[in-house]
């Protein structure tokens, strides 16, 4: 059974775009500038209207509170905002933030402004701040575009764990080679649509 | 006490001899302000003997209907001045219609409520009492909603990725856009809290002067003014309260998104 489906999702400007991805799959989806990714990550999310429906395993979307529909699917968009000044203060009281952390490679870092981070140091904050609130898939939008060789190791491992432990990952990334590292399927987009067939990747 | 000393026309012709003399001062130094000067005095003179013919006219008839006409092309106004004051509004009928509901709503709430139980008129509706105390609730809560909405749409705006997060996280719409309407109030409230602490030290209000002009004992205009401040602070709280509330709930919607499609594009 699929741990994330989507079924003839549309929107004003993409769609209709049908798709599954299994628990503890990776799949990639790639696309030229502006053919929809983003936005089909946002609708999926139920951050943008949309007609259709997305399930994640037996939960249908439309069945449950948006608030509690987000807390199932997490969306790490490609430029996150941050509403208080110290990264302590974007996870939950109960969560160890520091070993989260500390795992990305940004030791030490829960008690500094998030102002100080660097773009890429901000980027994995975002993946931390997300998974800490153990969804079940996990949407990234381009989650190494401003990182180096070394941190881009991390966050991918990171994926690879969550993959690991059943969670069902869409990747959006314009790197062919990461694609191929991290997924076995891939999906091209293109003016809102999905091209078939999907291709396998060696 | 009542020393009310009646003004001429002599004596308003003898006041202007300043603004004239500025007048002469603009054409010797070449400041090319006469004109604007005189055409604005000119101005100012003209509209209040016409709303002091329109008053004397309204409060001789003492019309129920006619009261009621006055209120409302007072609140079509100070609507209209709500909407032109933001920089980002509502899409559509809401941009006018959501502030200048919460005005009319908080003005008329606290006007009517002032004058069946405080000041109590004969009738109540009496427009000598009814017209300038709602002129100057109005004109206050209009200047709180109108920097009210104008500083929680901009935040909205501008802060929208902060927001989504928020929301992406599992927040429900309230808290992810708490600490903008918070800012949004209390923007609202800060002119009526500092023209409250700065009463009676900085400025002497205008409607107490006018009254110790016309002869009022100055512990009687006080108790006035104090009233009509009381009054003012609170219409206008209710008022930015009111419509900030409404605009959160139209810029989001039930399935805790925020819906800045909602909001027009700024003037240019």
């Amino acid at each position: 059974m699929p741990a994330l489906r989507i079924d003839r999702l549309v929107t004003k400007l993409i769609g209709p775009i049908s798709l599954e991805i299994a628990a503890g799959e990776c799949l990639a989806l790639m696309g030229p500038s502006g053919a929809g990714k983003s936005l089909l990550l946002r609708a999926i999310v139920d951050l943008d209207p949309s007609s259709g429906n997305v399930m994640v395993g037996m939960h249908a979307r439309n069945d449950m509170p948006a608030s509690d529909w987000r807390k199932r699917v997490a969306l790490v968009p490609a430029e996150s905002g941050w509403w208080a000044d110290r990264v302590r203060d974007h996870f939950p009281a109960k969560v160890d933030a520091t070993g989260l952390m500390e795992k990305l490679g940004l030791a030490g870092s829960v008690e500094w402004d998030v102002a100080r981070l660097s773009s890429g140091e901000r980027q994995r904050l975002a993946l931390a701040r997300a998974l800490c609130r153990s969804p079940e898939a996990l949407l990234l939008d381009e989650p190494t575009a401003s990182l180096d060789e070394r941190a881009t190791g991390f966050v991918e491992d990171l994926i690879r764990e969550c993959c690991g432990k059943g969670m069902a990952l869409l990747l959006v990334t314009h790197d062919r080679r990461q694609a191929e590292r991290m997924a076995k399927r891939l999906l091209r987009i293109s003016n809102g649509r999905i091209d078939q067939p999907s291709e396998s990747v060696p | 006490m009542n020393s009310y000393i009646s003004l001429t026309y002599g004596d308003l012709l003898l006041a202007s001899i300043f603004l004239l003399m500025n007048a002469v001062f603009s054409i010797l130094l070449s400041l090319r302000l006469e004109r604007q000067l005189i055409v604005s005095a000119l101005r100012m003179i003209t509209q209040l003997f016409l709303v002091g013919l329109v008053l004397k006219t309204i409060f001789t008839l003492s019309s129920l209907p006619l009261t009621l006409l006055v209120a409302a092309v007072m609140v079509a106004f100070a609507g209209r001045e709500i909407w032109a004051r933001q920089d980002r509004r509502l899409h559509g009928v809401w941009g006018i219609g959501l502030g200048g509901t919460s005005m009319l709503l908080a003005g008329t709430i606290v006007t009517v409520f002032a004058l069946t139980t405080q000041i109590q008129p004969t009738p109540w509706w009496s427009p000598q009492f009814a017209l300038p105390l709602f002129g100057m609730i109005l004109g206050n809560t209009m200047t709180g909603v109108s920097l009210g909405l104008d500083t929680l749409h901009t935040a909205l705006y501008r802060e929208r990725a902060a927001i989504e997060a928020r929301l992406l996280l599992g927040s429900t719409r309230w808290e992810a856009v708490s600490a903008a309407h918070q800012r949004a109030v209390r923007s609202g409230f800060i002119p009526i809290i500092n023209s409250m602490a700065a009463t009676g030290v900085v400025s002497l209000p205008g409607m107490m002067t006018g009254q110790i002009l016309a002869g009022v004992d100055p512990q009687e205009a006080v108790k006035y003014q104090i009233l009509i401040t009381l009054l003012i602070g609170g219409a206008t709280g209710l008022g930015v309260l009111a419509a900030t509330f409404a605009s959160v709930w139209r810029l989001t919607d039930n399935r805790e998104r925020l819906r800045l499609d909602r909001l027009a594009a700024p003037r240019a």
